[in-house]
């Protein structure tokens, strides 16, 4: 059963997911951000989705089981469009955009195929755990992802602060969320304890990151990505 | 094996990412200059403040009026500051050269600090002469 904690932790999320949204049609920013920001609506849509879920037919329902799960997975998906307007956004002046679209179109399709494999192969056990894998495997090609754009920025000495923290708090929802799941396939009893007031927490982490970054770092905020650089001297 | 790889690998990039995010904020008040003010209430000294001085910094800053829109940012670094710590205890004899770096990390949270602190008092301040100038 859900408690006011975890009631708090949605509605909070639902406020700030908005918030984001309305911020950038309120500085103007909608279109400049608009996979980001179209995720966020999804999300607030989802969590809506999900209270709606749950008052109709129960936390222990299988709908409200199949909600969670595929709506989340379809939002990991939806996130990667977002990682491809920040490549695009990094790799703007190198010109390599038709490159980029292309690759990925490419990823899109091969993750579609592999997902289909996978859902094919086991679409007479539908389990819990399955749905944990199918998650843990989405969010870690996202780390993966993620990584391999944080290295471009360094690379590039993007200078971008909004841009750079946008990404950074990208990696941390990914790489917390792919470890979250890995713990619960690992230990499936961890399920009932620790990791369900966890991972809401973790979910909260995402639109709270990006409502502090649009709301207090300027468009023309400039970083020197060396002093963000974390290297022992 | 598959689960326990990429819960090793994510953990890895999680502490990266986290410590880089942190930097990000931090380097946003290296520019900062403290004022005269801030170091009267403080006693600090010089363009350096202590690593130790954090917690203390903090709880000067929990007495001024809230700003509202520097939360977010002091509990990024406050759990920073704490993982900094155990990176200290962890790795004072084993590794000094990741002990010292995490020492100077230290100094950059309280600098941060600091830094609140100067821009909490400049906002009590306003409120206290925006209160006088409406009373008269």
């Amino acid at each position: 059963m859900l408690g006011p904690f975890d009631y708090a932790l949605w509605l909070v999320g639902f406020l700030v997911e908005i918030y984001v949204v309305v911020w950038s049609l309120y500085q103007n920013e909608f279109f400049r951000y608009l996979p980001l920001n179209i995720y966020m609506l999804c999300e607030a849509l989802v969590t809506f989705g999900m209270y709606f879920c749950l008052r109709t037919y129960g936390f222990s329902s299988r709908k409200f089981f199949y909600f969670y799960y595929y709506t989340d997975s379809l939002l990991a998906i939806l996130m990667f469009c977002v990682i491809i307007k920040l490549y695009l956004q990094v790799f703007q002046e190198l010109g390599v955009n038709a490159y980029i679209r292309r690759a990925a179109g490419v990823l899109i399709l091969l993750t579609a195929i592999f997902s289909y494999g996978v859902i094919h192969q086991n679409q007479d056990h539908l389990t819990s755990r399955f749905v944990v894998e199918l998650e843990q495997n989405l969010n870690f090609v996202g780390v993966v992802l993620t990584y391999l754009l944080w290295g471009a920025i360094m690379k590039l000495r993007e200078t971008r602060t909004r841009l750079i923290q946008l990404v950074l708090a990208l990696g941390i929802y990914f790489s917390a969320t792919a470890g979250m799941y890995a713990l619960r396939n690992l230990f499936p009893h961890l399920e009932s304890s620790f990791l369900k007031s966890v991972l809401p927490l973790v979910g909260l982490w995402l639109p709270l990151a990006w409502a502090y970054t649009f709301t207090k770092v300027p468009e023309d905020s400039r970083l020197a990505t060396a002093l963000v650089a974390a290297r022992a001297r | 094996m598959i689960a326990a790889l990429i819960c090793v690998i994510s953990a890895a990039a999680c502490l990266q990412f986290f410590v880089s995010y942190c930097r990000s904020i931090l380097a946003s008040s290296r520019k900062a200059e403290l004022s005269e003010r801030v170091r009267e209430v403080t006693g600090i000294v010089g363009p350096e403040v202590a690593a130790g001085d954090f917690q203390r910094l903090l709880q000067l800053v929990r007495l001024c009026p809230e700003r509202g829109d520097d939360r977010t940012e002091i509990r990024a670094v406050g759990t920073y500051y704490t993982l900094l710590r155990g990176i200290i205890l962890i790795s004072r004899s084993a590794m000094p050269k990741l002990s010292a770096w995490a020492e100077s990390e230290r100094q950059s949270c309280s600098y941060f600090a600091a830094v609140v602190l100067d821009r909490r008092i400049s906002y009590s301040r306003d409120l206290l002469m925006q209160q006088a100038a409406d009373r008269f």
